[in-house]
C-alpha cells in the first residue's frame, strides 16, 4: 500500500514523509515484533533497594516453574568489561566499575541482579518474581545534598566524598565585575529529575551463532554502531562478527543514546544457552532501568549595572549523576557549562560543575542534554534581574544580546551565526501589546483567573561535533558522520546513512537532499539506516546532529556522485566537463540542447564500465565521512501566556508562540513537528513531570499512573514561526531543530507563571499544589 | 488452557489460550498482528488500542478469553483493500506521526472519536485523545489529522 506523494521536491519543501505508510498500517517493525526460531524470553530480577549488599540469590523455586530454562546471576556470565562510559571531560572523572549484573552490592533500586530465561514471556516474568534474593540494606544517599553531606554513606568505596568530577571554567575579571556592579542577583534554580518515557520501552533480541561466533543484536537504540563496538569489547567477540540492527525505534529522546546492561546480558545469555534471547522492557521496569534526565541544581549569581548590562556571572551547577556513569553521564553538565551564558555577551564568568554520585538511577542525555538546564538557569536569571531593576524582561535581554558573529564565548565556543533581536522582534509582533494584555489581565482577574506572560530567548548547540572538540572535551568517539550515495544501473538511488532515526524523518529529508543535489527524484531514492551491516560506521542520532552532520555527509556524497557522473557524461557527449549543464537529472552541453544524457544513462554506462574517461573507476557510488568544522547554534524566542485558577492553582497554557531559527530548512513540516514535540516535552517538565524518590530510594511515581506524561488535553496549540540565518558551519547552512523546543520552553512557562503570581521564581513541576502554595506564600525565595 | 473463538479483522480464530493471556499478546504473539503495540503495563498509554465489537478498548486490559465470541479489529484491518482508511491518510497528510509507535492506537481511538462526535471542536478532540499518549508530536498534528478527517466526513 504505497502512499502517493504529491509532486515531490527538494530541499525547502514540506514534502510528506515516505516513512509513514508502514507505521499507519501496522507494518512497522520494532524490536518486540521480531521473532526468531527457538527464541527464548528473558526477564530481569532487579533490586528493590537503593543501597544494599546482596547476601544470597536462590533460583531454585524459579527453576521449578514450567518453561524456565535458566536462572543466571553475575557469576554465571562473563564480560571482558563493564557497562561503558565514554566521557571524561577533565581526564579526572571517577569512573566506577559498573558490572552488567550486580556483584555483591546494589547501588540503586532497579539495578539488575539476576536474569531468568524461559520459553515464553509469562513464564519468564513468573520466574523472575520467584527468584529469592536476600539483601542487607545500607543507608542510602538520595539527592545531591544527602550525598554531599559530611556523614553521607559511601556509594563507591574508592570515592570518599561521592564526587564524580569537578569541572571549572574561570575567566579573568569576575571579582572586579562583582565589585563594580550596581546590582547582584542570586538564585538557586532547580531542574528536577525527569524520566524520558519514549512510548516504546527498550528491547533487545540477541542471537549468537556459536559455530561461526557471529552475533546479531536487534536493539531499540539511537546508536547501533556504538552498541556494536561495545558489544565487541564487553563480550569479547570480533567487532567484524557483530551486527547490530536498530529496526524501527519508537522514540528515544536520548534515553536510547546509550549502551545498556541488558544489551550485553542478552548477548552473553544467547552465547551461553545457544538460543536467540528476547528481552522487552516493561514500562514500570523502564522507570528505573532506563536513564533519567536533568536532576541538576544551578546556584546562579549575576552582576549587572543599573542599566541592565550584565558584567559577570558566577554559576555552580551541581549534577546528580545517579549511582553509576552511563555512556555520556559526565558530559551532560559539561554541556550546561558551555552554554551557561546563553545568548548574552558575558565575558567574565566563574563556572563550576560538581557532579555527584547518589543511590538513584543514573542520569544521562535526555532531549536537550544539559542545554535545557543552562537555558532555564540563565533565562530565569535574566527575568530575576529585570524584576530587580524594574526593567522590562525584553529590554534587559536586548541590552545583553550578542550581536556580532562569529562570537567567542567565555566558555570556549564560537557561536557561528545569529540574529537574536530579530527572533525577539518577531515574537513581540505576534504577541499582544502591553496595553491589550493588561486589559485582558484585568478582565481575567475579575473572573478569578490570573494571567501571566513569559519568554525565553535561547541559543543552543547542535551539530555534534568536530572530532577535535570531542577529543578535547574527553569524549572517546569522534563527532563525524558517514553517508554513501549509490546510483544503481537503473538510475535509482540508495542512500546509506550513519544516522539512526527514530521519528525524525531522515528517509524523507535525505531524499530531498539527494533530489536537490543529484537531480534524481525523491521517489527514486531509498534510505537505509540503523544497520551496522550496511553503513561504514555511524555515530547515530542525538544532539540535533543528524541534519547538520549526517545530512551534510549525504549532501557531499550526492555532490561527489554528480561530479563523477559529469565526467562520464562529458566523455559520452565528447564535450568538456566544464561545458555541461546539469538540471532535472540531465547533463546538457551548453548551447546544444540536443546533446544531452540523462543521469540514468550515465549511471548505466558507469556500471557497464567500458569506455569511461581515462583513469576513472567504474560505478557511481560515493562515501563521505564528514567531520564538521564547528558546531551550529540555533536560537530563537519563545513566548507563552498562562491562565491560573486563583482558587485551585491549576495552570492552563493559553497561548504558546515559538519563533525559531534553525538555519536553512530542508522540510518545514518536519521542523514544525520537531518544535511541537520539543515544546510539549518541556511543558511536561515545567508543569507535570518529576521523578519523586523517597528518602530510602524508592521511586514513588514509578509508572505512567503517577508519572504524568502529558496527554493531548494538557498540551496547548503551539504556534510556530521562523527566521532563517544560515550556518556557515556546513554547505547547506542548516543548524538543527530536534531539541530547540525542549530547550526553550521551561523558562517561558515558568516566567509566565511568575508573572501571573508576581513571584521571583518557581520550582518545577508547577503542579497545582505548588502554585496554590506560591499564591499564599510567594513562590521560591 | 481455555478454548476461544475470536474473530479478528473478519477472520475467525479458534484456539486454546492460557486463561491469563492478555488480548494484546494473543494478537501480537499468536496471530502475529504486531501493529498493536504495548507501551505501558498500566493501561495509560493507549498504544494497544483495538476495537472490540466496534468499541475502542485497550487490549492490554482485556484477556483473550474475554474476547471469546466477539469481534476484534486491529490497525491491520481498517484499510479498504489497498486504500488506507481516511483517518490513516489524514495522519499522513497532517504529519500526525513521527516514530510511529503510538500511531496505530491513536488512529483506532481517533476513528471512534469521530464516530461518536463527527464534528468535534479542538477541545473535544484533545479530550477524546487523553487516553493515548504520544511523546513525539506534541499532539498538534494528531489533532490536525482528526480535524481534517472530520472535515472529510459528511456532517
Amino acid at each position: 500500500m504505497a502512499i502517493t506523494t504529491e509532486t515531490s521536491k527538494g530541499m525547502g519543501n514540506a514534502v510528506l514523509r515516505k516513512e509513514d505508510a508502514e507505521f499507519l498500517t501496522g507494518q512497522g517493525r520494532y524490536v518486540d515484533d521480531i521473532k526468531l526460531p527457538g527464541m527464548l524470553h528473558m526477564a530481569i530480577v532487579r533490586s528493590p533497594h537503593a543501597h544494599a549488599t546482596i547476601d544470597s540469590i536462590d533460583g531454585s523455586r524459579a527453576r521449578s516453574i514450567a518453561g524456565v530454562v535458566a536462572v543466571l546471576a553475575a557469576d554465571d556470565l562473563e564480560f571482558a568489561a563493564g557497562v561503558p562510559c565514554a566521557s571524561n571531560p577533565t581526564g579526572q572523572v571517577r569512573q566506577p566499575e559498573r558490572p552488567q549484573l550486580a556483584k555483591g552490592k546494589v547501588r540503586h533500586a532497579g539495578e539488575p541482579v539476576a536474569v531468568v530465561v524461559a520459553a515464553d514471556r509469562y513464564a519468564a516474568r513468573d520466574a523472575a518474581d520467584a527468584v529469592e534474593v536476600t539483601y542487607t540494606p545500607l543507608p542510602a544517599a538520595i539527592g545531591v545534598e544527602a550525598a554531599m553531606a559530611a556523614d553521607a554513606p559511601l556509594i563507591h568505596d574508592d570515592y570518599p566524598d561521592n564526587t564524580c568530577v569537578v569541572i571549572k571554567n574561570v575567566t579573568d575579571g569576575v571579582d572586579e565585575a562583582f565589585e563594580k556592579a550596581d546590582v547582584v542577583v542570586k538564585q538557586t534554580i532547580h531542574n528536577q529529575r525527569l524520566v524520558p518515557c519514549a512510548i516504546e520501552p527498550r528491547g533487545v533480541v540477541a542471537n549468537w551463532i556459536d559455530a561461526s561466533d557471529e552475533l546479531t543484536v536487534y536493539t531499540s537504540t539511537q546508536i547501533p554502531h556504538f552498541v556494536r563496538t561495545f558489544l565487541a569489547i564487553c563480550c569479547n567477540v570480533s567487532e567484524a562478527k557483530v551486527r547490530v540492527i536498530a529496526p524501527d525505534v519508537g522514540g528515544g529522546f536520548g534515553s536510547k543514546l546509550n549502551c545498556y546492561a541488558e544489551e550485553f546480558i542478552a548477548a552473553a545469555v544467547s552465547h551461553k544457552l545457544g538460543a536467540p534471547i528476547k528481552w522487552i522492557e516493561e514500562r514500570t521496569e523502564a522507570m528505573t532501568a532506563t536513564i533519567h534526565g536533568r536532576a541538576q541544581d544551578a546556584h546562579m549569581e549575576l552582576a549587572a549595572t543599573k542599566d541592565g548590562k550584565v558584567l559577570g556571572m558566577r554559576a555552580h551547577y551541581v549534577q546528580d549523576c545517579g549511582s553509576y556513569l552511563q555512556l555520556l553521564t559526565p558530559t551532560i553538565a559539561h554541556l550546561t557549562l558551555f552554554m551557561a551564558p546563553g545568548a548574552y555577551d558575558i565575558q567574565a564568568v566563574d563556572i563550576t560543575v560538581t557532579e555527584v554520585f547518589t543511590n538513584t538511577v543514573p542520569t544521562d542525555a535526555y532531549r536537550g542534554a544539559g542545554r535545557p538546564e543552562a537555558t532555564h538557569a540563565i533565562e530565569r536569571m535574566m527575568d530575576i534581574l529585570a524584576m530587580e531593576l524594574g526593567m522590562s524582561r525584553t529590554e534587559v535581554r536586548r541590552r545583553n544580546f550578542i550581536t556580532s558573529f562569529p562570537y567567542a564565548t567565555a566558555t570556549g565556543l564560537s557561536y557561528d551565526s545569529g540574529d537574536y533581536p530579530k527572533t525577539l522582534d518577531k515574537l513581540l509582533e505576534l504577541s499582544d501589546d502591553k496595553e491589550t494584555f493588561e486589559r485582558r489581565r484585568g478582565e481575567a482577574r475579575a473572573r478569578g483567573k490570573l494571567l501571566g506572560r513569559g519568554l525565553s530567548t535561547y541559543v543552543e548547540i547542535c551539530g555534534l561535533a568536530p572530532s577535535a572538540v570531542t577529543h578535547a572535551i574527553g569524549l572517546t568517539p569522534g563527532g563525524w558522520e558517514t553517508s554513501t550515495v549509490r546510483v544503481h544501473p537503473t538510475g535509482k538511488v540508495t542512500v546509506i546513512t550513519g544516522t539512526s532515526p527514530h521519528g525524525q524523518g531522515h528517509a524523507t529529508s535525505w531524499s530531498q537532499i539527494v533530489e536537490s543535489e543529484l537531480g534524481i527524484p525523491f521517489d527514486d531514492v531509498e534510505v537505509i539506516s540503523g544497520d551496522t551491516a550496511f553503513a561504514p560506521y555511524g555515530l547515530g542520532t542525538y544532539g540535533s546532529r543528524s541534519l547538520a552532520v549526517g545530512g551534510t555527509a549525504v549532501y557531499r556524497a550526492a555532490g561527489q556522485v554528480r561530479e563523477k557522473a559529469r565526467l562520464v557524461a562529458a566523455h559520452m557527449l565528447e564535450a568538456s566537463p566544464d561545458d555541461l549543464e546539469y538540471a532535472d537529472g540531465t547533463f546538457t552541453v551548453k548551447g546544444s540542447p540536443d546533446k544531452s544524457k540523462p543521469i540514468g544513462e550515465v549511471a548505466f554506462r558507469a556500471w557497464q564500465g567500458f569506455d569511461l574517461p581515462e583513469g576513472l573507476d567504474p560505478g557511481l557510488d560515493e562515501t563521505v565521512f564528514h567531520d564538521p568544522p564547528n558546531f551550529t547554534f540555533p536560537f530563537g524566542a519563545h513566548g507563552c501566556e498562562v491562565e491560573i485558577d486563583a482558587e485551585t492553582g491549576q495552570i492552563e497554557i493559553k497561548d504558546y508562540i515559538a519563533v525559531d531559527d534553525c538555519g536553512r530548512v530542508v522540510n518545514p513540516m518536519i521542523v514544525d513537528g520537531q518544535v511541537h514535540g520539543g515544546v510539549a516535552q518541556s511543558i511536561g517538565q515545567a508543569v507535570y513531570e518529576g521523578a519523586i524518590y523517597s528518602d530510602e530510594g524508592t521511586l514513588l511515581n514509578g509508572s505512567l499512573v503517577n508519572y504524568l506524561v502529558p496527554s493531548a488535553g494538557e498540551i496547548p496549540h503551539i504556534e510556530t514561526h521562523r527566521t532563517e540565518t544560515p550556518s556557515p558551519s556546513n554547505p547547506m547552512g542548516v543548524k538543527g531543530i530536534g531539541e530547540a523546543g525542549t530547550i526553550a520552553a521551561t523558562a517561558a512557562v515558568v516566567g509566565a507563571v511568575c508573572d501571573a503570581l508576581g513571584v521571583r521564581d518557581m520550582d518545577m513541576p508547577m503542579q497545582p499544589e505548588r502554585v496554590w502554595r506560591a499564591m499564599r506564600e510567594g513562590g521560591a525565595a | 488452557m481455555k478454548a476461544v473463538s475470536i474473530s479478528v479483522n473478519g477472520v475467525e480464530h479458534s484456539t486454546d489460550v492460557e486463561p491469563r493471556t492478555l488480548l494484546v499478546h494473543f494478537l501480537r504473539e499468536r496471530l502475529n498482528l504486531t501493529g498493536t503495540h504495548v507501551g505501558c503495563d498500566t493501561s495509560n498509554c493507549g498504544a494497544c488500542t483495538v476495537w472490540l465489537d466496534g468499541n475502542a478498548v485497550k487490549s492490554c486490559t482485556i484477556l483473550a478469553v474475554q474476547a471469546d465470541g466477539h469481534e476484534v479489529t486491529t490497525i491491520e484491518g481498517i484499510a479498504d483493500g489497498g486504500d488506507m482508511h481516511p483517518m490513516q491518510r489524514a495522519f499522513h497528510e497532517q504529519h500526525g506521526l513521527q516514530c510511529g509507535y503510538c500511531t496505530p492506537g491513536m488512529v483506532m481511538t481517533a476513528i471512534k472519536l469521530l464516530e461518536a462526535n463527527p464534528q468535534p471542536t479542538e477541545a473535544e478532540i484533545r479530550a477524546g485523545l487523553e487516553g493515548n499518549l504520544c511523546r513525539c508530536t506534541g499532539y498538534q498534528n494528531i489533532v490536525a489529522a482528526v480535524t481534517a478527517a472530520a472535515e472529510g466526513v459528511p456532517a
